[in-house]
């Protein structure tokens, strides 16, 4: 029993990060209809940010957490307005390769940067090493946190796609484009923010995921994994994209317990082959019809 | 400029549009030919691997370019190709036998993959193709009994009919060249028959393929085969040709760079496959030639090849979006037309955000 909570926890832990890389795919994905696929290689970037900002500037944690997210925040913007800006309205397959370009950029400039480098790098959190107890059961701090800062995060981005303006106008520019701009939303601006909070999303996720598999130039690949998370809850929701993360880590982490060594590296993607099978379009997908 | 008079059906589906190719193609063939006798064995070597990539390029672009299915898994079915070739070479099964093993399981694997492709489109099936990849880049990994598992698979030689071709580099050209040509023919008249129209029109939109009585389903299913059959073809030839092979050769970085072959090719054009061919066997090469005149802090770096890669990638997609093949046809357009080349002439049409979504 103990065995299953604890199981059960760190893939929940797990599944929170790939929830969060998922769920920057899906904002882009619903504001510009494309797909980026550098989004786990920002998510690299912005944890070596972190990395700079905890270890060689020495900022406490939360500082560094909003360091590195809004230096990512910036980086996303600047990729928007510098790259995706000229190519709107392309295929999306120009995208998908534009950001698979932009991956392997990512990857190599990462190795250049003094102090980032090749070698991998460790991220002190104030959580590393903690561990509480409750009755039998012993919860690694990480976990706990990683768990806890997520819910905080879905939370805020909650209240600003609901509540505020720029967030209702975010929803209506993905509900549909060309009758945003009737409205007056500057559309083109909202694509832009949108890649910067995605971008920031993705550097939260780095920044939790540092402790777990440490910070490094490949660190980026974890977000081949998010991809299955992101198809699971159906590309174009937001909540089935954190669902979508949590069930794929659940069943990555029971795979690593109770099935045969191996299983575990491809459970996501055996998840995805099903849900693909029965429901193309994901757990919470809209259905989509294409109009000549 | 030329003009083509066309006065009769047949004159649409010729292999060269006009005489004017000739001479062209006469002088390519002969140059090719002559290359085993000059060039020192390692250009040689390279060639015989360009001739490999792009029987995969083309494999590549019957999917993706001609019939617009985005995959990212192609490093499968050479894989597929590869150790079908290798385990039954190593049983004694004769090498062309092997190779019609490697081509028949690589078509079925493709057929495998290809029915989610039925009910997915877009972003959905390039995730399905690169999940099924991962898949078996875990099944060569474990399989141990057929594969080696991550040690890996070996061949010692290639018998050809009886002839010793891994014995020199030129035979082994020869032979790739041959296969090439073979698959290149193969594909100009899958392209010009029925089946390859078909494959253009649910590339160019599917609902009005379908209702042109296209059967959607079986002719994507035929691209995946056709597809997946001449890269495990390529694979079984690769697998002679590196004479080791092992799992992580067959990873996602391998199916992006396939696509990425297709993509700076130019895609749509079976030149562009061999185009992309040449530039991706090249660049490394022509990368590690160029770090010896870089500054050391630069030419030292192992991230070079990876930015230099994607920067290359991005400067196509934003200034050439059809490829090495797109600038050919400009800069041919501009000596047949001169003086009356303008830049706007393939200019790409402005377009606005069209919604895949309906709302």
């Amino acid at each position: 029993m103990t065995q299953v909570l604890q199981l059960t926890l760190s893939g929940i832990a797990l599944g929170c990060v790939y929830g969060l890389i998922a769920l920057g795919f899906v904002l882009i994905y619903k504001a510009t209809e494309t797909v980026n696929f550098a989004q786990g290689e920002i998510m690299m970037v912005g944890s070596f940010f972190g990395l700079t900002a905890g270890v060689t500037l020495g900022l406490p944690y939360w500082a560094v957490i909003i360091f590195a997210i809004v230096v990512t925040a910036v980086c996303g913007m600047l990729i928007e307005l510098a790259i995706l800006r000229p190519i709107l309205g392309q295929p999306a397959f120009t995208v998908v390769m534009v950001t698979i370009g932009l991956g392997f950029i990512a990857r190599g400039v990462v190795t250049m940067v003094p102090a980032w480098g090749t070698e991998t790098h460790t991220l002190k959190t104030p959580f590393t090493g903690q561990v509480i107890r409750v009755g039998e059961l012993v919860l690694a701090g990480e976990q706990v946190a990683i768990i806890a800062m997520t819910a905080l995060l879905c939370g805020v981005l909650w209240v600003f796609f609901k509540r505020t303006k720029m967030g209702v106008a975010m929803q209506a520019t993905s509900q549909n484009q060309l009758a945003a701009y009737y409205m007056g939303i500057p559309v083109r601006r909202i694509n832009t923010l949108i890649w910067g909070i995605a971008a920031g999303v993705a550097a939260f996720a780095g920044i939790l995921l540092a402790p777990i598999t440490f910070v490094h130039s490949n660190m980026g690949f974890i977000g081949l994994k998010a991809f299955p998370a992101a198809v699971v809850g159906g590309f174009g929701s937001v909540p089935g994209a954190i669902v979508g993360g949590l069930v794929i880590g659940l069943v990555e982490s029971f795979a690593g317990f109770y099935a045969p060594e191996g299983i575990k590296d491809i459970a996501a993607y055996i998840v995805v082959l099903i849900v693909l099978w029965v429901r193309p379009n994901g757990l919470f997908g809209e259905k989509l019809r294409k109009k000549v | 400029m030329r003009f083509v008079f066309k006065t009769d059906y047949q004159q649409d589906i010729k292999l060269f549009k006009h005489p004017g190719y000739y001479p062209w193609y006469a002088a390519l063939a002969i140059l090719l030919l002559l290359a085993p006798l000059v060039l020192p064995t390692y250009y040689l070597s390279q060639m015989t691997l360009i001739c490999i990539y792009a029987i995969i390029a083309v494999g590549m672009m019957i999917l993706t370019g001609f019939t617009g299915q985005v995959s990212l898994g192609h490093a499968a079915f050479l894989a597929v190709g590869a150790y079908t070739q290798g385990w039954l070479y190593n049983k004694g099964v004769p090498s062309v036998v092997a190779m019609g093993a490697a081509v028949a399981l690589s078509a079925a694997v493709g057929v495998i993959i290809g029915v989610p492709a039925l009910r997915v489109k877009g972003i959905y099936l390039t995730i399905a193709t690169f999940s099924f990849a991962f898949i078996v880049e875990e099944v060569l990994a474990r399989w141990e009994s057929v594969t080696g598992g991550n040690s890996g698979l070996k061949v010692e030689d290639f018998y050809f009919f009886g002839i010793d071709i891994a014995a020199s580099e030129q035979r082994f050209y020869l032979l790739a060249l041959a296969f090439l040509v073979g698959v290149m023919l193969l594909a100009i008249n899958l392209m010009r028959s029925p089946m390859g129209r078909a494959f253009v029109a649910i590339r160019d939109s599917e609902v009005s393929a379908q209702s042109m009585g296209i059967h959607l389903a079986r002719y994507k299913t035929y691209a995946f085969a056709i597809s997946a059959a001449l890269t495990g073809f390529a694979g079984a030839l690769y697998m002679h040709k590196i004479k080791f092979v092992s799992p992580e050769q067959f990873g996602i970085l391998a199916s992006i760079e396939f696509l990425m072959m297709v993509v700076i090719g130019g895609l749509g054009s079976l030149h562009g496959a061999i185009y992309g061919a040449i530039f991706m066997i090249a660049l490394p090469q022509a990368i590690s030639i160029a770090k010896d005149y870089l500054p050391a802090y630069i030419g030292q770096q192992t991230g070079l090849q990876p930015t230099v890669f994607g920067l290359i990638l991005i400067g196509f997609i934003l200034f050439e979006p059809l490829g090495i093949y797109g600038r050919w046809m400009k800069i041919k357009a501009y000596f047949e037309l001169f003086p009356f080349y303008r830049n706007a002439m393939f200019k790409r049409q402005k377009t606005y955000m069209k919604s895949d979504r309906l709302k």
